[in-house]
């Protein structure tokens, strides 16, 4: 398995986000091991949580779905674990705090690294608010990954990359996961800014939903995630496999190309 | 012990069946009794501080102000009051007069409700028996209030006779006291009927001026120029106004309600198209046709539905003293809008009457005028008329 | 200056990144006015003419004398401008908002009395306003949406989740995530992340303050029992924070316990909930084994709410107050029989604090004091009391 800041070195990355369990955990842990197939570099994925209070209505309704399913953070790192070895790109998890809390921080942190996750995604858990279980995912080989927005000012912005490790989640614009929101500065302009601060990779996401807006992203990042669109686009086919690999395999190799493969 | 005069000008007396003048008298002497006897006005005292919330503020009301361009514009926060209207001032004063005589049971006549919820409300507070009559019309209209009189305790008599509205309501709960040879308190709610009502009444409400005047002294060190409240009955109208009717610098500004227009025959603007004649035991004005008449009253706001008005009002109209005019339903229901925009305040629609007044006129009065305007009640009440209204445009 | 984010271990600032700055804004435009006295000659006026403050305390008689122990007095929040405590809040944080030079104005609100106060306080200083509320709610509580819109707030109908006022805070903050920049989010109570627990106690903090010195003037002495309502704690904070240092005198909360809470469906949060993270800050909140947040319920929509205010759960783990619930039969019979007492409406939120009261106050001593909250008035839960009657009736 390789090192989160690995799957950045020699190319830009493609970052994916799928919610675990959406319908079922099977047809999650198929379309992972597909994903990974395809050459995507970073694998998140999502903790479904009754109150998502920072994504949009995609990935709520994927939540939806996937609790309706009854996915748990247990059955989800059980689901990781299994798969662990058949996967290589780095799996993160994200997911919001109350289900850490529910699920106790300190086990929380030991089990994910025993199920081969690499980086924690916390959104409703500011660098001033996690030291807690920041520290207990870093003795765990674990990054815990910060995130940067488009106001986040100078001050915040360095406090925020001494703390981070393995990557640094780049929020492309006030809002919400999704199509919506407020378009911020170029991605050029934001991602230099942030670049100035830090040496860690830098993923560019939210509302990054086409290839062209991915090829737009990697001209200026060093990552691009795409999160809702993919889950748009898969939702109709359910557990399906032939029908999700064809939906699946032309939209990643269409962002793959986007994102390219040359050196940074 | 003073005996109090019956009229106001011509106007008042004691137009009732026989058999109702020692109830009145008996009424009459326990009311000039309290005004001599410090507890009764100690525990009034109390209750309206305690209970009702009193003073009401004197609020003034910048944006409409800022609008209009012109005068300044007060409120009156009666709607502040517990049960959300003047109305309370004067019920409880009856209630403990009530208490008083030994009485176990009011009567009162209700056309919204407004004033049965009051009545219920104190006889709650004083553990009285209370029945109130209500139109059947009414009680079909204003279910809410009939369910707030019923949790209050209240038992609620719905009347079938003529228009089954306010006026037959009246008719009805009269006709129970008559019955009963006046063994039961009559609570009144207008400063209407026979006296010594349209003086009590009024001299329960008179608070609203005196602390208004107050108000007005301390934020402005003058009194106002005008002073504005709507007319169904007048009893919010004569307790804003009294405190003020000494000084003839102060306009007095009576607004009733033109319903679909005063030259239609809708309408309540009983000083603005009525004569002078007797409905419900005193002489004052009243809408009445050539045969002598009552013609029903029409108004959007159910609490100014009334043929009549108090006898005072007809005194003050005659002398010159106060001016009369009125607003249509459309200008109290623009008014109505107007001030839940402005300053986030749900007026009456019966106070939107005399909002509207203030909409139309004080605009050209120069910058350094008062206008006081009495905000006599809250809307929570009107919401499913102006709902229907702006639905159905 | 900063303040402290936290009550002893509750607290803090759980929120997306993009509301950081945010929060760090409010919280030095909030501290500023503190200081600042334009900003209380600004609120006082408010306070006393358009609210109506202060709001009387009322010795009830009748209450008093039917249950033969305690002497009862009532705090009357129901008599301010729109019917309850919500307004100084809603006041206070939109006073602020516009000395932020804010244009827009965003709340959420559950039964619709927090949401009615804000765009109260957004017409009359003439800003925009956008109310998110549950669909569930919007169907619930018509009249109340009704109210907004003649207000000139726009009503959002909220279909995620349940539907109901947690789901309508979850929008909200997704909202303001969107429009941080020009719109200031107006929280109804004592909840969500740094500063406004504290924020929203200092706006409440006058009841408890005038209660005081109320009950003082009237008795010579403190109260030995304060009793309000829990939901998010907005009214109870108003209420305690005065006596807070004053041991001797007993707080209690009151929280729903809608069917019992022994069912499951109840809105007993700090009874039955566990410290976990909701809307923005660590405190006690209903969720299951694997943290999903579990719906409410309360026949008051204004206690209906999973989480409960931070500073609440302090009181708590300290011991400082007690929490305890009522039913959703006694909040209704407590309701009842103050209509039939003291000619008062009460809100159902209310009446549950009351029925604490009617539970507990004939075994006091009769030189003993009760200090109740009595944080609205009951006219919009009508409808609810009404059809309970009707099922009465039909069976």
């Amino acid at each position: 398995m390789k090192s989160l800041s690995s799957a950045f070195e020699g190319k830009k990355a493609l970052v994916t986000y799928i919610a675990a369990g959406d319908p079922d955990l099977d047809t999650t842990a198929y379309l992972l091991k597909l994903l990974d197939t395809e050459g995507v570099d970073v694998l998140e994925v999502g903790i479904p949580f009754s109150d998502p209070l920072a994504d949009g209505p995609v990935i709520q309704q994927a939540s939806q779905r996937a609790l309706a399913g009854g996915a748990t953070l247990k059955k989800i790192l059980g689901m990781l674990k299994d798969l662990r070895n058949e996967i290589s790109a780095p799996r993160v998890l994200m997911g919001y705090m109350n289900s850490v809390i529910a699920y106790g921080q300190e086990k929380f942190a030991a089990d994910a690294a025993g199920a081969g996750v690499s980086g924690v995604i916390i959104p409703d858990l500011p660098f001033h608010q996690g030291e807690k279980l920041a520290s207990l995912l870093r003795e765990q080989g674990v990054d815990f990954i910060l995130m940067v927005t488009p106001n986040t000012p100078a001050e915040r912005l360095r406090g925020i990359c001494e703390r981070a490790s393995g990557f640094l989640y780049c929020v492309s614009r006030l809002g919400v996961t999704g199509e919506s929101g407020t378009a911020g500065a170029s991605p050029k302009e934001y991602i230099d800014r942030i670049r100035s601060h830090t040496s860690l990779p830098l993923a560019l996401g939210f509302g990054v939903g086409t290839p062209e807006k991915a090829a737009l992203a990697a001209e200026a990042a060093d990552g691009v995630v795409v999160g809702s669109a993919l889950i748009s686009l898969l939702e109709p086919c359910g557990t399906d496999r032939e029908l999700l690999r064809s939906k699946a395999v032309p939209f990643l190799r269409s962002l793959r190309e986007a994102v390219g493969r040359t050196r940074r | 012990m003073k005996k109090l005069s019956m009229t106001f000008g011509p106007f008042g007396g004691q137009h009732v069946p026989e058999v109702l003048l020692p109830a009145l008298g008996e009424l009459e002497e326990a009311f000039l009794a309290s005004r001599e006897d410090l507890s009764f006005a100690e525990e009034m005292t109390h209750l309206l501080r305690d209970y009702v919330g009193r003073p009401s503020p004197l609020y003034f009301a910048s944006r409409i102000t800022e609008s209009l361009g012109g005068a300044k514009v007060y409120l009156k926060r009666e709607d502040l009051n517990h049960t959300g209207a003047h109305k309370i001032n004067n019920v409880l004063g009856q209630a403990l007069l009530a208490k008083r005589m030994g009485k176990k049971r009011v009567i009162a006549e209700t056309g919204a409700g407004m004033h049965g919820v009051a009545t219920a409300t104190a006889a709650a507070l004083f553990g009285l028996e209370c029945t109130v009559y209500m139109g059947e019309e009414d009680v079909r209209r204003q279910a809410p209030n009939v369910a707030r009189m019923k949790l209050l305790g209240a038992e609620v008599i719905p009347v079938t006779s003529g228009t089954r509205t306010l006026a037959d309501a009246v008719d009805e709960a009269i006709a129970a006291w008559v019955g009963e040879a006046g063994k039961s308190f009559y609570l009144l709610g207008s400063v209407v009927g026979p006296h010594p009502y349209p003086l009590m009444v009024r001299e329960f409400q008179k608070i609203i001026g005196e602390e208004a005047k107050a108000q007005i002294l301390e934020k402005e060190r003058r009194l106002p120029d005008r002073v504005v409240a709507c007319v169904g009955g007048g009893s919010n109208a004569m307790g804003l106004f009294h405190a003020f009717v000494e000084h003839p610098e102060v306009a007095l500004v009576g607004v009733e309600a033109a319903g679909k227009g005063v030259d239609s025959e809708f309408h309540a603007a009983t000083l603005t198209k009525g004569k002078p004649g007797v409905l419900h035991g005193s002489y004052s004005y009243v809408l009445y046709d050539e045969n002598g008449e009552v013609q029903p009253a029409y108004s959007i706001s159910a609490g100014l539905d009334y043929p009549g008005v108090g006898p005072e009002h007809s005194h003050l109209a005659e002398t010159g003293r106060a001016s009369y005019v009125s607003a249509t339903d459309d200008e109290a229901v623009d008014a109505f809008l107007r001030t839940c925009r402005l300053e986030g305040i749900i007026p009456a629609l019966e106070s939107s009457h005399a909002l509207a007044h203030v909409y139309r006129t004080a605009g050209s009065l120069p910058k350094d005028s008062i206008v006081l305007a009495n905000l006599s009640g809250r809307g929570d009440k009107d919401m499913d008329t102006i709902l229907s209204l702006l639905q159905g445009k | 200056m900063k303040t402290s984010m936290y009550f002893g271990p509750f607290g803090g600032q759980y929120v997306p990144e993009t509301l950081v700055p945010a929060l760090d804004e409010l919280e030095k435009a909030y501290l500023a006015s503190l200081e600042d006295p334009s900003f209380s000659a600004e609120m006082a006026p408010l306070l006393r003419d358009y609210v109506g403050r202060p709001s009387p305390l009322y010795f009830a008689p009748r209450i008093t004398e039917s249950l033969g122990g305690a002497k009862v007095y009532l705090k009357r929040e129901d008599l301010n401008h729109t019917g309850a405590h919500k307004i100084n809040n809603a006041l206070g944080q939109v006073l602020l908002a516009r000395r932020m030079g804010k244009r827009r104005i965003i709340a959420e609100t559950g039964a619709g009395m927090h949401g009615v106060a804000t765009a109260t306080a957004a017409a009359l200083f003439g800003l925009e306003c956008v109310v998110y509320m549950g669909e569930e709610d919007v169907h619930r509580q018509a009249a109340n949406v009704a109210r907004m819109d003649l207000l000139g707030a726009k009503v959002v109908s909220v279909m995620s989740g349940t539907r109901t006022l947690k789901d309508a805070v979850n929008e909200a903050i997704r909202d303001w995530v969107t429009t941080v920049e020009d719109s200031f989010y107006v929280i109804g109570s004592v909840m969500g992340p740094h500063p406004y627990p504290l924020m929203v106690r200092d706006f409440q903090k006058i009841i408890g303050e005038e209660a005081k010195a109320q009950i003082l003037e009237k008795e010579g002495r403190l109260p030995d029992q304060v009793v309000a309502c829990v939901g998010g704690g907005s009214n109870a904070m108003g209420i305690f924070h005065a006596f807070v240092e004053h041991p001797e005198v007993a707080l209690v909360g009151v929280e729903a316990a809608g069917r019992g809470v022994e069912t499951g469906l109840h809105a007993a949060t700090i009874s039955a909930g566990k410290p976990g993270v909701l809307h923005g800050s660590y405190s006690y909140v209903l969720y299951d084994g694997d943290g999903q947040i579990q719906p409410a319920h309360s026949i008051s929509a204004g206690l209906d709410y999973p989480g409960v205010g931070p500073e609440h759960s302090h009181l708590a783990e300290t011991g400082r107050a007690s929490y305890v619930s009522a039913t959703d039969d006694e909040a209704v019979e407590a309701f009842r029989r103050t209509c039939r007492l003291e000619g008062i409406i009460p809100a159902l939120e209310s009446s549950h604090a009351l029925a604490h009261v009617y539970r507990s106050a004939g075994s006091l001593p009769k030189d003993t004091i009760v200090l109740v909250n009595l944080s609205g008035r009951g006219d919009k839960d009508m409808d609810t009391i009404l059809s309970l009657q009707s099922k009465e009736e039909q069976s």
